[in-house]
């Protein structure tokens, strides 16, 4: 169960003198069960990548794999594709339409073919993982706040079960705490089935804390493809991009460089103050010997 | 897909018709479709034929593009001329089964395939070379007599802006739904009609929400601003004749006079 896409380029508008490169030479490994951050600033071609993966839009030149098979080859059945690859797009509310919640998770995989039972028992199942009430199920959607509805949109995904759930900007236009639930969220998802998770954003922060794996895209290429605390050593080159590394690195690169001994590679709030406790008794030991 | 359209589109280069101030070219487009129906003989239609070429030729825009734009029509005009060649009554021509052709009918068949042709090839040199703000300038300036009807002139003229600026904004709205559904397992394309038409609930119902949702902010944003509608409102560039637009004038005067007078002593 693996994505590969073998030097993907893809030009918007064509043969018009408007023709745009989004996309240059993108050769990425996906394997199974990873949790990949795919980082780019707006215009980076992120979105444009993602809709690749489950082939709504076809590659102007190169190929893409799944499980070993070319999806646009001609006897490809992209309905199943787009089953197993499952994209949640930018503002996925404004794609409810149902009269109510339950109705609206059905679609998915009611347009699967499969049994009445088997759909509502998916769409209860995927309801529950993103966390959202009882209650709530036979309400109107539009009825519902935006974080809300962002989840039941998220389980609209959910509900027909993918092997790789890409999700482009989920937490765009949420406060804080609407922002940290759907993630922290996202992530138990991803522990508890063990799929393979592609989340798109620009912000380090969001993804630093959850993903394995950091693709860094500029201007239509991959920039950086590696595990985060590598990615971040790049922050100076991040930040002319427009992008930038999460805080912490920032404060341990001026900590290490005002002569403290820290480790600079620490990428969440948790491990950075473990590291500087670890310094500074290691400084305070010292001192003491000196003494 | 929906973007292909290019009836109606606005073609970006630099013109003497582009320069043109609107409201000539407005009244030159009603003045030249009032000319398609006043002439009647074939000489008419050679001097419309020549002022159309001229105006064409003038306008800088490649005739291929404003072909692209006739090829949606070209259906309604097929319709048209098999009508009027099979269903006029007169002198026979030819005669398969039911079916007659008769002089009447050819002679028919053929104006007016000539009058519908050159009426939107006519007016779309004036939408290819007036941006759709500047048209609605126009007509808000043209109309303005009908005030004293209490004809809303202003607003109307402001809602027609904001419905042009809006038809992209919606295209791209529907592209994006319609990829958010596919991605769901919706199917567009497969099926009979009704299936057909039952698979476009998932993508009206959402692309209504969001007009509506837009309109609103739209509302407010204006509200913000303190928008009050037509009563002394200020432009920024305020439309003024200049002299080739009185020559403009002058050539449609002495076109318009020609037709009148072949239709009268021709």
């Amino acid at each position: 169960m693996s994505i590969i896409l073998d030097h993907v380029n893809y030009v918007y508008g064509g043969d018009t003198s408007l023709a745009v490169h989004a996309l240059q030479d993108i050769n990425l490994v996906i394997p199974d069960g990873q949790f990949i951050g795919l980082i780019g600033h707006t215009g980076s071609g992120k979105s444009t990548l993602v809709q690749h993966l489950n082939g709504l839009l076809k590659p102007t030149d190169g190929s893409i794999y799944f499980n070993g098979e070319d999806i646009h080859a001609q006897d490809y059945d992209k309905k199943k594709l787009r089953s197993k690859v499952g994209l949640v797009f930018q503002y996925p509310e404004h794609q409810l339409f149902e009269i109510d919640v339950f109705s609206d998770v059905c679609f998915g995989p009611r347009n699967l073919g499969l049994s009445k039972q088997e759909t509502e028992l998916r769409a209860y199942a995927a309801l529950k993982q993103v966390g959202l009430e009882d209650d709530y199920f036979y309400q109107s959607p539009f009825d519902l706040s935006g974080g809300q509805k962002r989840r039941v949109a998220i389980a609209g995904v959910l509900a027909m079960k993918p092997d790789i759930l890409v999700l482009d900007e989920p937490t765009a236009g949420l406060d804080p705490k609407g922002r940290d639930e759907i993630l922290d969220q996202i992530a138990k998802l991803k522990e508890e089935t063990g799929i393979t998770v592609i989340l798109v954003s620009h912000s380090m922060e969001d993804v630093a804390k959850y993903v394995e794996r950091i693709i860094v895209m500029n201007q239509g290429s991959v920039m950086y493809d590696d595990v985060p605390r590598e990615v971040f050593q790049h922050y100076r080159e991040l930040e002319e991009v427009g992008l930038a590394a999460p805080q912490v690195t920032y404060i341990m690169k001026a900590l290490h460089e005002s002569g403290i001994p820290v480790r600079t590679d620490a990428t969440t709030i948790a491990e950075a103050s473990q590291e500087i406790l670890r310094a500074m008794n290691g400084r305070t030991a010292e001192h003491g010997k000196q003494v | 897909m929906l973007r292909d359209i290019t009836l109606g589109q606005y073609y970006q280069t630099e013109s003497v018709i582009h320069k043109l101030d609107p409201r000539v070219k407005l009244i030159a487009t009603v003045c030249f479709i009032i000319s398609l129906f006043v002439v009647k003989s074939w000489i008419g239609y050679v001097v419309a034929a020549v002022f159309l070429a001229a105006a064409i030729k003038l306008s800088h825009v490649p005739f291929k593009f404003m072909v692209k734009g006739m090829k949606a029509i070209v259906f309604i005009l097929l319709i048209t001329v098999v009508f009027n060649l099979f269903l006029t009554p007169g002198e026979v021509l030819v005669s398969v089964w039911k079916l007659r052709i008769t002089k009447e009918g050819l002679q028919l068949a053929v104006t007016m395939a000539v009058r519908l042709s050159f009426l939107i090839v006519g007016s779309s040199i004036m939408t290819l070379t007036t941006t759709p703000n500047s048209l609605t300038d126009a007509m808000e300036k043209l109309m303005k007599p009908l005030k004293i009807f209490k004809v809303p002139v202003h607003e109307v003229a402001m809602m027609m802006s904001i419905a042009l600026r809006f038809i992209p904004i919606l295209l791209e709205e529907t592209d994006k739904i319609m990829k958010a559904q596919i991605a769901r397992g919706a199917d567009f394309e497969c099926g009979n009609l009704i299936k057909k038409a039952k698979a476009m609930v998932p993508l009206l119902v959402p692309l209504f929400i969001s007009a509506f949702r837009r309109a609103n902010d739209l509302a407010m944003a204006m509200e913000a601003r303190c928008y009050r509608g037509g009563e002394h409102r200020t432009k920024m560039k305020p439309l003024r004749y200049a002299g080739r637009d009185r020559i403009a004038y002058a050539v449609l005067a002495g076109y318009f006079a020609v037709c009148i007078g072949i239709r009268i002593w021709l």
